[in-house]
């Protein structure tokens, strides 16, 4: 997939509670969260971006709680792809899972300034920010994790394993 | 070449003689677990498999305990969602009144034996690491496809050795021990691994205390926090279980990413201040911080020995005028028990707020949320921006000690400085 978009910058450890705060789950319904994302950073947040932005972070991002309300309320405010330096493991697992496209590449997180527009393939894992001209290369998924991307998210890759385990049984 | 006691459990959750960290396994669970802010999604998205019936429905378990008892009607709908779907799957279910906080209930239920492979829809579910399982916190989808198929997938992580040395000085305990590692290593230091926890203090370290350790590997990214099982263990977990299990050790030529020495015999009381669990600093150090809130409870420090410790500090002094002190039983039975040893009684004698069990103010759900500029010391896991209220208050991590000390102060403070 190709994505083209505008940078919003953010730091290292971004946490699910200021990414949705717990106050706000009371529902997984992605335009209701998407009005509260990362309110306890920037209260303007959700309303400055717009579909197709990305965002950029440093290290560990998504750290904390498990709530998989994190990354669906950084979708369902529009944004295509996050890139970090590095993600927590059950914020990346939930990102993943839900369809959220992400990207590791310290590098190019070290270069990016907020505003900067990139241009991300995530099939080729190539990314270039059209400020600089600079091309980066993003950390390949292991292919198990490629497979559930490939699927378009884990409960479609269960579901397809359901119905053949069904379809052989009934062979 | 040896292998760590996480790669053990993980090697028989895959039906293998043995895992290579890195490397991405399926591995069969032996109990997956959800909340009522958790389980709504994964119900919803088991739905979307088209199966009907969960894997094993007495290896499925869910606890209304965040926002319990309901703290308005969107609560309450969630809570309802779970309660259906447990009843009508026939899976385990824990009542609000009968049980309390997931962490504390399943333990308390034989439900987290040696060996077990666990996953949780909350990311403290490293806390039965203290257990000799390895268990992990998992989002919504990840565990909707446990429940589906009775596996997970896994990276398996490196490991990294702690080992804790010297001897422990009176007054310091599991939290201070995970808090100063947290610390030294910071909250990405074990990012993607297993922390394995070892050495001599935590030969003598209480269950207790080992709970309160491994509750909060996730703090420092860790996958788990994981414990050897040895005779405290073994007395804990079969006075609550008959059923048998298989504890896993580490070959002495395991291979570790790293093996971190800790010398306790100087440590001191700590807290962790804003907005950071890693932002760690000793309680005396810490000048005239006065304070608006104190908490008490959670999966972290909600046990009895940690209730214990309060009253200790508590018993004949007087909540700080201008504080409010809220504490909360990990669970029913631990409530039961701080009534019959005249627990309850201090903490209401002291003008303390004494609750029935839930997460409640821990994750800003409800039952002490702060206002701006307000300052909370909480025996909580996390201290981050907003987590217990507005954004511009602030949380201050500490264990149970040097909690009730603050709240009787009015200021950070250990119980040292009550004398």
């Amino acid at each position: 997939m190709q994505y083209r978009g505008r940078i919003w910058k953010f730091g290292d450890d971004i946490d699910t509670d200021v990414i949705i705060p717990a106050r706000h789950l009371l529902t997984h319904d992605p335009k209701e969260l998407a009005a509260h994302v990362m309110e306890d950073i920037d209260p303007e947040f959700s309303k400055k971006v717009q579909e197709g932005d990305i965002i950029v972070a440093g290290k560990n991002f998504g750290c904390g709680s498990s709530r998989e309300h994190a990354p669906i309320a950084i979708k369902g405010a529009g944004v295509a792809v996050v890139v970090a330096k590095s993600f927590a493991r059950i914020y990346y697992r939930n990102s993943i899972n839900i369809g959220l496209p992400l990207v590791e590449c310290p590098e190019l997180v070290d270069e990016a300034e907020d505003g900067d527009i990139l241009e991300i393939d995530t099939t080729e894992g190539a990314i270039i920010n059209t400020r600089t001209g600079k091309e980066y290369s993003a950390k390949p998924h292991a292919p198990y994790v490629q497979e559930i991307v490939n699927a378009g998210g884990l409960i479609e890759a269960v579901t397809a394993r359901v119905a053949a385990r069904k379809a052989s049984a009934t062979a | 070449m040896g292998l760590t006691m996480t790669e053990k459990i993980l090697a028989k959750g895959a039906g293998r003689d043995e895992v290579t960290p890195g490397e991405i396994v399926e591995v069969a669970v032996d109990l997956v677990m959800t909340n009522d802010v958790t389980a709504p999604l994964s119900i919803a998205e088991f739905k979307k498999t088209g199966l009907e019936q969960v894997f094993d429905p007495g290896k499925v378990v869910f606890v209304p305990d965040h926002f319990v008892p309901a703290k308005d009607i969107k609560a309450a709908e969630l809570a309802k969602i779970m309660r259906e779907f447990a009843h009508e799957q026939g899976t385990l279910y824990f009542e609000i009144g009968r049980a309390g906080i997931e962490h504390v209930v399943l333990p308390e239920n034989g439900l987290t034996k040696p060996g077990d492979i666990i996953v949780g829809a909350d990311s403290h579910t490293c806390t039965y690491g203290a257990f000799n399982c390895f268990s992990t916190g998992l989002g919504s989808t990840d565990i909707a496809a446990a429940m589906a198929l009775g596996t997970t997938w896994t990276r398996v992580p490196e490991s990294i050795k702690f080992v804790y040395y010297g001897t422990l000085p009176e007054g310091i305990g599991g939290k201070d021990l995970i808090l100063h590692t947290i610390g030294l290593i910071g909250v990405d230091g074990a990012l993607n691994s297993a922390m394995e926890f070892t050495g001599p203090v935590i030969d003598n370290l209480s269950m207790d205390g080992r709970i309160t350790m491994a509750n909060m590997a996730i703090e420092a990214g860790g996958d788990t926090g994981i414990f050897a099982c040895d005779d405290k263990t073994r007395a804990f977990v079969d006075a609550v279980t008959d059923k048998p299990y298989t504890a896993y050790d580490s070959d002495p030529d395991a291979t570790y990413a790293r093996i971190v020495e800790i010398d306790v015999t100087n440590l001191r009381p700590v807290v962790a201040l804003p907005h950071l669990p890693s932002n760690v600093h000793a309680a005396d150090d810490v000048d005239d911080m006065e304070i608006h809130q104190v908490v008490i409870g959670s999966c972290t420090n909600g046990r009895l020995s940690d209730l214990r410790e309060v009253a200790d500090v508590l018993r004949g002094r007087q909540i700080h005028p201008m504080v409010r002190c809220i504490i909360i039983p990990g669970s029913q039975e631990v409530a039961k028990q701080a009534h019959k040893e005249g627990l309850a009684d201090v903490f209401l004698e002291a003008g303390a707020i004494w609750s029935t069990s839930t997460c409640g103010p821990c994750l800003g759900g409800h039952m002490g949320i702060l206002a701006k500029g307000e300052r909370c010391v909480s025996t909580t896991n996390r201290n981050f921006r907003g987590r217990m209220g507005h954004r511009e208050a602030e949380i201050i991590l500490a264990g149970p000690q040097v909690a009730a000390a603050s709240a009787v102060l009015g200021k950070v403070a250990s119980p040292a400085a009550l004398d």
